[in-house]
């Protein structure tokens, strides 16, 4: 039992920590401390910079150009990037289709899409919920034909994060409807540029651009593009769940968060004394650092024992609820922490006079769009309830 | 970084599961609960001879060598066993106060004494009306040349009515709640004007209201520096609040595995409860409780030996007001789930549950150490 770092963890410490120093934008990082929303460039950039490191990838096997890095160093760099304000790498390609691309994908494609995706070339999005198959994902009815050496796709998928910056998708496709919803169900890669595709809109919560509607229309799309074998999908999209994980608990990000969460506390006043004086409030704060001291934790066990047996468990779902909570708990408070200042939508609005003392604009006006658009995480990547009926599955056997 | 025992830790551990499960079942220990000493004499000789007793001492004294993570997996074990014989008070508590503060004397005399199970110990500190206030002491001892007298109360003495010899704080300086002017001395039970009044406790074990009236002990009593004491009191309550922290992770592992197979096999509406969503998702949030709770308490533990004291304060602190809540839910929703079963006597969920609550209420509860935790956010 040791939960120290080693020295050589420590020194790669101070070597994350000097480049993102020396190589993160500082209008990136700005963006990211404030919580302002980020444009794709924003993004592309910072993969870019990444990727002439060689740290464009740096869960991947090295055979596939990837850093290599252990859970622990994972966990290291994921702390210092949060810290430094890094933008969050987005999962969509390098943590989600890439590993399947890995594990089920042929050679030829293997070749095609891997260095484009380490590279920030390519921009991928996520295919898989639809208007009526949300947490019952196999009901999915987007419907795959094949006719000769292509797919034609038609239907629509929902709830696509990006949609709009992406160059692919990788979607679930129903190719059969023969037995089990499941076991008709193939993982197809599209091409975004294919006629027939349209991408709409959703306006979120917070008033920002993130998701879209995609919609297929006779879409077509070449065979070479289906991964692994026809009507296998359902166990590529599972294995791909798993490895969504090294950072499902995000504590990084919220340990950031919580920093950001107690200057707000120091800065703010309340019956003319800091706000961190203030009892209630800051019981509140020491009850958020509470569960993310045990989460930090609790992610290193699951972090350490997975590197061990090289198999996701569904221990990964006590991260997503646990870190979900978290999170929005500390949106919640860094909103209540402005009082009566969370009402204004954008503080360009107030007049310079009017305009407060204890807080500028640039730290105060998403505070209330973060605590919204954050209702989103315990909802995505399967809802809390689903994390939930996981663990009683297969973990409990209930 | 790595949270695996070592092969001497598993062995230890294994070993003691297996003696609880055979010689500690349930009903003997509802027996020896209701007995005149509340727990058993030859118990506490075998633990003596696992080396249990020994397990946090130099090996100079007779001793294991054993840290706090040894300590903690020993807690465990005897949580799910809800073992009442004195550990914490004769071993923890004690124990750690001699190894840390005594002359080479008192340790020749008094470490081997435990480790061979002749000896039980605990210690006195806390007195009425004054809740978990640590520097909050009246008791006085006065000191005659070469001898010292002592008057005062303490007030739920853990093990104290079968304790041999008490380690008591009492002022020799200092205003009513000053930090300085504390001093620890050990004074046997049969000390004449030491009054000791026992009790059960609502968990089954035994605690004792001690009156201390003009009680005289030589010199050589005074264990650790005159006047003091108090950074010591606290150290030796923080490794029992560690230990504290790793038992109620013992009990509330076991309370999971009995409301899962309760769940599993009790059916009603023709099925297994457990079939029920709103009882699934109650008992995995019970088991992410549990989790939760066992990465603090396994932090305190690590923690608890190396670390400064102002660093110890923040992580002993954080775990027993996380732990505390952690037992809370997970004890109220065990009795919950069991519906009926879950609050009598003949089953060991409320016996569970008790315990878990009692240790919550030790040593500072919930309320009191985020208090601490939080306060220290002003400092950030």
């Amino acid at each position: 039992m040791d939960l120290n770092f080693t020295p050589e963890e420590q020194e790669f410490r101070v070597a994350v920590r000097s480049f993102i120093d020396s190589n993160l934008p500082l209008d990136i990082a700005s963006k990211v401390r404030n919580g302002s929303c980020l444009g794709k460039d924003d993004f592309v950039r910072w993969q870019k910079i990444l990727h002439r490191q060689g740290w464009g990838a740096t869960m991947w096997p090295k055979q596939f150009g990837g850093a290599g890095w252990s859970a622990v160093q994972l966990y290291i760099f994921d702390e210092e990037c949060s810290a430094a304000g890094a933008p969050m790498q987005l999962p969509f390609g390098p943590k989600m289709v890439a590993p399947v691309i890995m594990a089920y994908g042929n050679r030829s494609q293997q070749e095609r899409f891997l260095p484009r995706i380490v590279s920030g070339e390519d921009w991928w999005c996520q295919g898989y919920s639809e208007p009526e198959a949300g947490s019952d994902l196999a009901s999915l009815r987007t419907k795959a034909e094949r006719q000769g050496d292509y797919y034609i796709v038609n239907g629509q998928k929902a709830w696509t994060t990006y949609g709009h910056y992406a160059d692919w998708i990788f979607c679930l496709v129903r190719t059969s409807n023969e037995g089990r919803q499941q076991a008709g169900i193939s993982f197809l890669l599209i091409d975004m540029k294919t006629p027939g595709i349209t991408v709409r809109p959703v306006i979120m919560i917070d008033g920002g651009h993130e998701i879209n509607e995609v919609w297929f229309d006779n879409v077509k799309v070449p065979v070479e593009n289906l991964v692994g074998e026809e009507n296998k999908g359902w166990t590529y999209a599972k294995f791909l769940l798993g490895h969504e994980r090294t950072d499902i608990a995000r504590v990084g990000r919220s340990k950031a968060a919580l920093k950001r969460l107690k200057q707000l506390a120091h800065r703010e006043f309340a019956n003319g004394r800091p706000l961190i004086e203030d009892q209630r409030f800051r019981d509140r704060i020491a009850q958020v650092e509470l569960e993310l001291m045990a989460l930090e934790i609790t992610n290193m066990r699951v972090l350490l024992a997975d590197g061990k047996k090289h198999a996701p468990g569904p221990e990964a779902s006590i991260l997503k609820i646990k870190g979900s909570e978290i999170e929005q708990m500390l949106t919640e408070l860094m909103m209540l922490g402005l009082g009566h200042y969370s009402l204004p939508r954008s503080f360009e609005a107030l007049d310079a006079g009017a305009r407060r003392q204890s807080a500028d604009a640039d730290y105060a006006a998403p505070l209330s769009g973060n605590y919204f658009n954050c209702r989103k995480v315990s909802i995505y990547g399967g809802s809390n309830e689903i994390q939930r009926n996981i663990i009683a599955q297969m973990i409990l056997g209930l | 970084m790595n949270f695996d025992y070592s092969e001497e830790q598993l062995a230890l551990q294994d070993t003691l599961r297996r003696f609880i499960d055979k010689e500690y079942r349930f009903d003997q220990r509802r027996t020896l609960a209701q007995s005149e000493d509340g727990f058993s004499r030859e118990v506490w000789a075998q633990l003596a001879e696992l080396g249990l007793l020994a397990l946090p001492f130099p090996e100079e004294y007779g001793g294991l060598g054993g840290n706090a993570v040894d300590t903690m997996l020993v807690m465990e074990v005897l949580g799910r066993g809800l073992v009442l014989e004195p550990y914490l008070g004769t071993v923890v508590l004690a124990g750690s106060l001699i190894r840390d503060a005594g002359t080479l004397s008192q340790k020749d005399m008094l470490l081997p004494a435990i480790a061979g199970g002749e000896l039980l110990m605990t210690l006195a500190h806390y007195e009425p009306g004054t809740r978990y206030e640590m520097n909050h002491i009246a008791t006085t001892a006065k000191s005659t040349g070469n001898s010292y007298l002592i008057n005062g109360a303490k007030s739920v003495v853990l093990g104290g009515n079968d304790a041999d010899k008490i380690v008591v704080s009492a002022r020799t300086g200092g205003g009513r709640r000053d930090n300085d002017g504390i001093s620890l001395f050990v004074v046997g039970r049969t000390a004449p004007g030491l009054i000791i009044r026992g009790y059960p406790t609502q968990d089954g074990s035994r605690a004792a209201e001690t009156q201390f009236d003009n009680v005289e002990v030589g010199d050589d009593a005074l264990l650790g520096t005159k006047d003091g004491a108090l950074p010591i009191i606290e150290r030796a309550i923080d490794y029992a609040i560690v230990a504290l922290c790793a038992e109620a992770v013992g009990i509330m592992t076991a309370l999971n595995e009995a409301t899962l197979d309760y769940l599993k096999t009790r059916k009603q509406f023709g099925q297994p409860i457990g079939r029920f969503q709103a009882l699934q998702h109650r008992m995995v949030d019970m088991v992410i409780a549990t989790e939760q709770a066992r990465s603090m308490a396994t932090l305190s533990a690590v923690r608890v030996d190396s670390i400064d004291a102002a660093e110890r304060r923040r992580v002993v602190s954080a775990a027993k007001a996380y732990v505390g809540q952690s037992a809370r839910s997970v004890g109220q929703a065990a009795v919950q789930l069991h519906g009926g079963m879950g609050v009598v006597d003949e089953l060991n969920v409320s016996h569970y549950f008790k315990r878990l609550t009692m240790i919550n209420a030790t040593f500072g509860d919930t309320d009191h150490h985020l208090g601490i935790f939080s306060d220290l956010l002003l400092a950030d």
